[in-house]
């Protein structure tokens, strides 16, 4: 075979653009791949300044900073922010950054797209940040109160920072969908000759997935949220029982979106644990085709099993059965996962840089909080946990280690293919130690509260979970300045440091890891060859 | 192998391809509507107390249980739509299941307008639902105010001796809503009576 040409327009691209040009106008993947990440790490700080007055609040009883409208809008921006700002466009950044590299290609499919679909978050993060702030002008009606689920009647009655929500999530929405079109279309069509889809990295795999499953969720969360923006303004009733409506319904529409989208958070992350653990056990994956299996069933199972969130909405007993059986048949495909994580590291010659500590975290804590979903998954116990603080542990033991660490390890494991020097591997040990101990003392101590009967999304508490809350609180000073840390880090790595070779990590394998450190700004401009 | 022509249409089917699959899920998102309802009707899984209980075995005079106590919890409140003012009279009471008791709820027009509404009834604990039966209600019927008029809306029920033996106190809640020509496609001053009617055996919301 020949080279492919495919790359024909990249090839003969004006020079590299400088400035400010460079970076609005931005085709290049590796350019928008930053773009990415930095405005996650942008939505990173601000996300977690508002869990931490969260929590600086809950520190003791009675109501000291915040009065309790102003609390529950921290909780919802504080989710949104950190959901749709922060985890989301990190993975899409990583995905930006890696996908080309790994299969060999020029670029992503669709370039120009892949601007638009950056540029429409900084738009979209402006009306989020403003749907917390209107409220505190003359004349900007109530807070969002309604937590970021935005279930009706409350998210009917809102004032008008609402508006500027449903409108935020619409963009969110595009831009997400957008970026998944792009990245579907790049790995059917541009992967380099030979490399078939069950030879593609894994990361790739579970991109793909990802992908679909934005592509099948997303758009029913933005007819939920234009049906509520019709309920308020237009006088429809899809969800005003005044009108003949239904707010259960909504519910619906909102966890068929809601569930895939945990494994939107998560299944990024898998792949590059499926990176990491390889790279630094020094085994090949363990059950590559198994992981791909497990993850279509994941993906497929995880699609029609939405409503254990709802299961004290009175559904009938055929119906939550149905729902709590579906919820705890998927922890085995998960569970396979994990399995064959522990199989790659087993009888590997392991080491433990950063990535790797992250790694190993990830399948102990990540375990964990499948241990206390499937026990939510119980109708009778759920009845007791829903919405209670346990609910709260369950999803922060999932959604840290299982999106937010395995990000973490992604960023530590490329940031030398990114920038081309090295990280201080001291100050990346200190970073993981403060911050997943920081993590445990936080979240830990929740489960007890919420089985001792602590309600989630309240403002005050009974005095008798008083110190568990202490705890917790004091665990999150340390979580959240922790990463200060990684802010430093990451600069300190962007300016200088230990030159990285092209194969930054002695176990690494894989196309990206044959180019330079860092990559020139157009790369693969000629297909590798896979044999 | 590629050039770059094929290599652009390949990309651009693909994309037409799931830019049509975005659409049709949006649109999927919309027809849940109908299909939700749809569901509902058809498996009537939408509520725990929907469950097939004999209406006529409920009207049966049973044996008085003079022996056993219930405590009724009353509850009103009026959906913001309605300018009105609604009061149980009688917060709470303590009866014998099988035995007939009459209860009066106060409604008040604050407003210079009539308006007609509805009260939709429910209770809680959802199973006991089918257990509470409304001889005589209000909540039968529209009811009618002129403007500032106030009345009284009496209430006539039992509690059939079949309600399980753990539940001792249960709670009758209503929210009184306006009958307006709707917009939305249900109209509501049709389905309420008949949601009312229902309740008095079945669950106390409409599928939708
Ligand atoms: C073994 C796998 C899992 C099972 C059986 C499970 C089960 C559940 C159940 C039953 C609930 C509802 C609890 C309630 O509200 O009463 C829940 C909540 C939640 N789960 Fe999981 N879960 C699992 C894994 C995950 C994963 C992998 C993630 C994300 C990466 C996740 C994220 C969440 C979130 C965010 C919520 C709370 C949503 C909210 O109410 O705001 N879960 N889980
Ligand atoms: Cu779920």
């Amino acid at each position: 075979m020949t080279t492919t040409t495919l790359n024909h327009d990249e090839a003969h691209h004006h020079d590299m653009p400088t400035g400010w040009r460079r970076w609005l106008f931005s085709t290049n993947h590796k350019d928008i791949g930053t773009l990415y990440l930095l405005f996650a790490l942008t939505m990173l700080f601000l996300g977690g300044a508002s869990a931490m007055l969260i929590r600086l609040e809950l520190f003791q009883p009675g109501i000291q900073l915040l009065d309790p409208d102003l609390y529950n809008n921290l909780v919802t921006n504080h989710a949104l922010i950190m959901i749709f700002g922060a985890v989301m466009p990190a993975a899409a950044g990583l995905a930006n950054w890696m996908i080309p590299m790994m299969i060999g290609a020029p670029d992503m499919a669709l370039p120009r797209m892949n601007n638009l679909s950056f540029w429409i978050l900084p738009a979209a993060a402006t009306m989020l940040i403003l749907s917390f702030i209107v409220p505190f002008f003359p004349g900007g009606g109530t807070q969002i109160n309604t937590g970021w689920t935005l279930y009706p009647p409350l998210s009917v009655q809102v004032g008008m920072s609402m508006d500027f929500l449903i409108f935020a999530i619409h963009l969110l929405g595009i831009s997400s969908v957008l970026a998944s079109i792009n990245i579907i279309v790049t790995l059917l069509n541009m992967r380099a000759p030979g490399m078939t889809l069950m030879t593609m990295p894994m990361f790739c795999w579970t991109w793909l997935v990802t992908a679909f499953l934005l592509i099948l969720v997303v758009p029913v969360l933005a007819g939920g949220v234009t049906m509520l923006l019709f309920d308020r303004h237009f006088g429809t009733s899809f969800f005003d029982a005044a009108g003949g409506g239904d707010p259960v319904l909504f519910q619906h529409l909102f966890w068929f979106f809601g569930h895939p989208e945990v494994y939107i958070l998560l299944l990024p992350s898998i792949g590059v644990l499926s990176h990491v653990i390889p790279a630094f056990s020094r085994k090949p994956l363990f059950g590559y085709k198994s992981m791909v299996g497990a993850m279509l069933t994941v993906a497929t199972i995880g699609m029609v099993v939405w409503a254990h969130h709802q299961y004290t909405i009175g559904m009938s007993l055929g119906a939550v059965t149905y729902f709590m059986i579906g919820t705890i048949l998927i922890s085995i495909p998960v569970g396979l996962m994990i399995f064959n994580f522990i199989a790659t590291m087993w009888r590997g010659a392991m080491t433990f840089e950063t990535p790797m500590l992250f790694a190993v975290a990830i399948v102990l804590m990540f375990t964990f909080g499948g241990l206390s979903g499937v026990m939510l998954a119980v109708v009778p116990a759920d009845m007791q946990y829903h919405d209670s603080m346990f609910v709260v542990a369950h999803f922060h033991y999932v959604l840290m280690p299982g999106a937010v660490f395995g990000l973490f390890a992604g960023v530590f494991y490329w940031l030398p293919k990114w920038t081309g020097h090295m990280y201080d591997e001291t100050l990346g040990k200190i970073f993981f130690w403060t911050n997943v101990i920081g993590f445990n003392i936080t979240f830990f101590p929740q489960h007890f509260l919420g089985l001792a009967g602590m309600p989630r999304r309240i403002v005050d508490y009974n005095m008798m979970f008083t110190e568990f809350n202490v705890i917790s609180s004091i665990g999150a000073i340390i979580f959240g300045l922790s990463h200060l840390l990684l802010l430093y880090i990451v600069i300190k790595t962007i300016r200088g440091g230990k030159k990285a070779e092209s194969r930054a990590w002695e176990g690494a394998k894989g196309l990206e890891w044959e180019l330079d450190s860092p990559p020139a700004f157009h790369t693969w401009t000629v297909a590798p060859q896979i044999k | 192998m590629n050039n770059a022509r094929s290599g652009e249409n390949k990309n651009r089917r693909t994309t037409l391809l799931l830019s049509g699959l975005v659409v049709g899920m949006f649109g999927f998102g919309f027809a849940l509507v109908p299909l939700y309802d749809l569901f509902c009707e058809v498996t009537g899984t939408q509520s725990l107390s929907q469950r097939k209980i004999n209406p006529a075995d409920l009207q049966v005079v049973k044996q008085v249980e003079s022996d056993r106590w219930v405590t009724v919890k009353f509850d009103a409140t009026v959906n913001p739509n309605l300018p009105w003012e609604f009061q149980a009279t009688t917060r709470s009471m303590r009866v014998h299941p099988g035995k007939t008791y009459e209860v009066n709820f106060v409604a008040r027009n604050r407003s210079g307008d009539a308006a007609t509404g509805q009260a939709i009834p429910s209770v809680a604990p959802w199973q006991a639902t089918p257990y509470f039966s409304k001889l005589e209600c209000f909540c039968f019927n529209k009811q009618t105010l002129a403007g500032n008029q106030q009345t009284d809306m009496p209430l006539r029920f039992m509690v059939s001796p079949d309600l399980p033996a753990d539940i001792q106190s249960l709670t009758l809640s209503y929210s009184f809503m306006r009958l307006k020509a709707s917009k939305n496609k249900t109209d509501l001053s049709e389905l309420l009576p008949q949601i009312a009617k229902q309740s008095a055996t079945e669950s106390t919301l409409p599928n939708r």
